[in-house]
């Protein structure tokens, strides 16, 4: 090393992104999911508390889909909303019109529209794998015509997160319409069966909830797969200078759609795995403040880890689960509250919990690079 | 045949002309310098030969035929041409071998890959920094680091926008002789630069632009001795 290289010789920071396996948190929280999972089965806790687990789940799957995008390739998307709900909604519908095909009892969408029999693009929806493939095809899709139109035209940042919002607000306002068939501002619920069993039995309560945690471990497994790789570098490569990128023959075009349309399939499949748990969908999941708060959990949780989406989905969701019951005039000033912690103190989210300093961010003076 | 050849460009932002009419040839194994006061278009230059500046008018070709005026940065890239932005830009999350293989390219078979790389590394001096992460190193070692990036795609046309800017005396020193070792026949590098003995030491001829113009073209010497350069170097 010459004597001129000798000056910078400071201590390598921590990796933004591990090697594979080194990742301890990571590795803690699939370990921890899988363990719930077991334990769900083996000790058969309350429906009450198992319907939680599942559901606290369903938006973790969400926020590891935003973070996906946000903390590994810099977009951040205030509408994913959408897309949860898209599978939310498409998953609603196989409910029904699973029932009716079973029951024959007509759902009590049917009988407010005084409809005889369920509009053409309910078709086939009575398959649970049809239902599947439309509700993840139509949110990539979705996100395709979304992304390629911003993309290509270099929307970036703020403006991006912007016309996002918009696009989640604009599908609110369409959703709360009557005659869309999708059942307007009272959404859709009553769901009785879910593959042709009660869905309120106590072993179909614990069934989705496992079915949920599997399901977020396979998703953190195959999103850490997937930054971790080559693709994973040109990723936080475009986070960090995507006008780079671009001069170094990259592009960065098709790679951030490619990634856009894989987290929204992802938010699609937490909408999925959500709905048959929580028993109704309805407009209020496209309004603009939930997607929001799906960023404030993985920035709570700390962004481009992973397990930090997971951290911050559970922590806030439990404690807006106990709030909202205790005092719920208070959740809207403690998420804020948080909010202004994680910006001014924590800037990587809880995780900096683990290496705390003694002086937050803001108190500190400028350090080593002058 | 010339490296590259650029006919009457202009680049006009509203009712200002970066570029105003400017003509330029490089030839092949050319270090040709570019040197101006403020304003005088230099980055616009490069902004329009890689793509991010759409010029108003006027072409830019590539080894005599390949027209690069209308094409995206990325199919620029690919086409051999490569720059180095006068603020280091490197990737700081990723190591400085990440960084390296990035540098390589999408068309890099990936049986050459880790060649290209170790010869990156060897030709900048940073074999021992090879698993930093690019984010903590030196502002020196980021100039270094970004030419390695320039040099794994083996580029044909290497562009570099002040590539000494804010380094020490030892760091230019060595960074001209990093640069001098990059000359090949079938490559052709131009530089833009502020620092005049630097300058002299690496380039085979300058251009001095002004207002978006040629004001001058030749070697070091004849620019130093022209009024007209003079003028506006020491004139304002």
């Amino acid at each position: 090393m010459s004597g001129a290289m000798e000056t910078s010789s400071m201590a390598a920071p921590r990796r933004l992104v591990p090697d594979l396996g080194g990742d301890p948190l990571l590795a803690a929280v699939i370990g921890l999911v899988l363990t719930g999972a077991l334990a769900l089965v083996l000790l058969q806790p309350a429906p009450y508390l198992v319907n939680m687990v599942g559901q606290l789940a369903a938006f973790a799957i969400l926020a590891v889909s935003l973070d996906l995008v946000w903390g590994y390739l810099g977009i951040l998307s205030l509408g994913h909303g959408l897309f949860f709900a898209i599978g939310g909604y498409v998953c609603a519908m196989h409910l029904l019109s699973h029932a009716y095909a079973v029951t024959g009892v007509a759902p009590d969408l049917m009988q407010f529209m005084g409809w005889k029999s369920l509009p053409l693009y309910w078709f086939g929806l009575a398959s649970a794998p049809y239902a599947l493939v439309v509700a993840l095809v139509l949110s990539a899709a979705i996100a395709f015509v979304f992304g390629y139109a911003s993309f290509r035209s270099r929307v970036n940042g703020v403006y991006f997160s912007i016309i996002s919002q918009a696009l989640v607000y604009v599908a609110m306002l369409l959703m709360f319409r009557n005659d869309t068939g999708l059942g307007g501002n009272n959404g859709m619920t009553g769901f009785p069966l879910l593959f042709g069993h009660p869905i309120g039995a106590p072993g179909m309560v614990t069934g989705l909830a496992v079915a949920t945690l599997l399901a977020l471990a396979l998703v953190l497994a195959g999103a850490r797969a997937l930054v971790v790789g080559r693709i994973g570098r040109s990723m936080l490569a475009c986070r960090d200078d995507e006008a780079r990128l671009r001069t170094l023959g990259y592009s960065t075009t098709r790679l951030k759609l490619g990634i856009w349309c894989l987290s929204a399939t992802i938010a699609a499949l937490a909408g999925i795995l959500y709905v048959p748990q929580v028993g109704i969908i309805n407009p209020r999941v496209l309004s603009p403040d939930l997607s929001i708060e799906i960023a404030v959990w993985v920035a709570i949780g700390g962004m481009g880890r992973l397990g930090g989406a997971v951290i911050g989905a559970v922590a806030v969701n439990a404690l807006k689960f106990w709030l909202s019951a205790a005092m719920p005039e208070a959740w809207p000033f403690i998420l804020s509250g948080l909010v202004l912690v994680v910006v001014l103190g924590l800037p990587n989210g809880l995780l900096d919990l683990a290496t705390l300093r003694p002086k937050p961010t803001w108190l500190r003076r400028g350090g080593g690079l002058g | 045949m010339s490296a590259l050849v650029i006919e009457n460009l202009s680049v006009v932002f509203g009712r200002f002309r970066a570029l105003d009419g400017l003509s330029l040839a490089i030839d092949p194994g050319e270090v040709r310098a570019v040197i101006g006061p403020n304003g005088a278009g230099k980055t616009t230059l490069l902004d329009a030969i890689t793509g991010i500046a759409r010029p108003t008018s006027g072409r830019i070709l590539l080894g005599d035929d390949l027209d690069l005026t209308r094409r995206s940065e990325a199919q620029i890239a690919r086409a051999g041409v490569r720059r180095k932005f006068q603020k280091p830009s490197v990737f700081p999350a990723l190591t400085v071998r990440e960084n390296l293989e990035i540098g390589c390219g999408l068309d890099c078979p990936a049986s050459e890959r880790s060649d290209r790389v170790a010869a990156s590394l060897a030709e900048t001096g940073l074999e021992a920094r090879a698993d930093t992460l690019a984010g903590s190193l030196a502002h020196g070692e980021k100039q270094w680091l970004e030419i390695g990036m320039v040099l794994a795609s083996r580029p044909r046309l290497v562009l570099l926008d002040e590539p000494v800017a804010g380094l020490s005396d030892a760091e230019t020193v060595r960074t001209a002789d990093l640069i001098r070792s990059l000359r090949r026949p079938d490559r052709a590098i131009l530089v833009i630069e502020h620092d005049m003995a630097f300058v002299e030491a690496i380039a085979d001829r300058v251009t001095v632009l002004h207002e978006g113009r040629t004001l001058f073209e030749g070697g070091m010497a004849g620019a130093r001795a022209d009024s007209r350069v003079i003028e506006v170097f020491l004139g304002r």
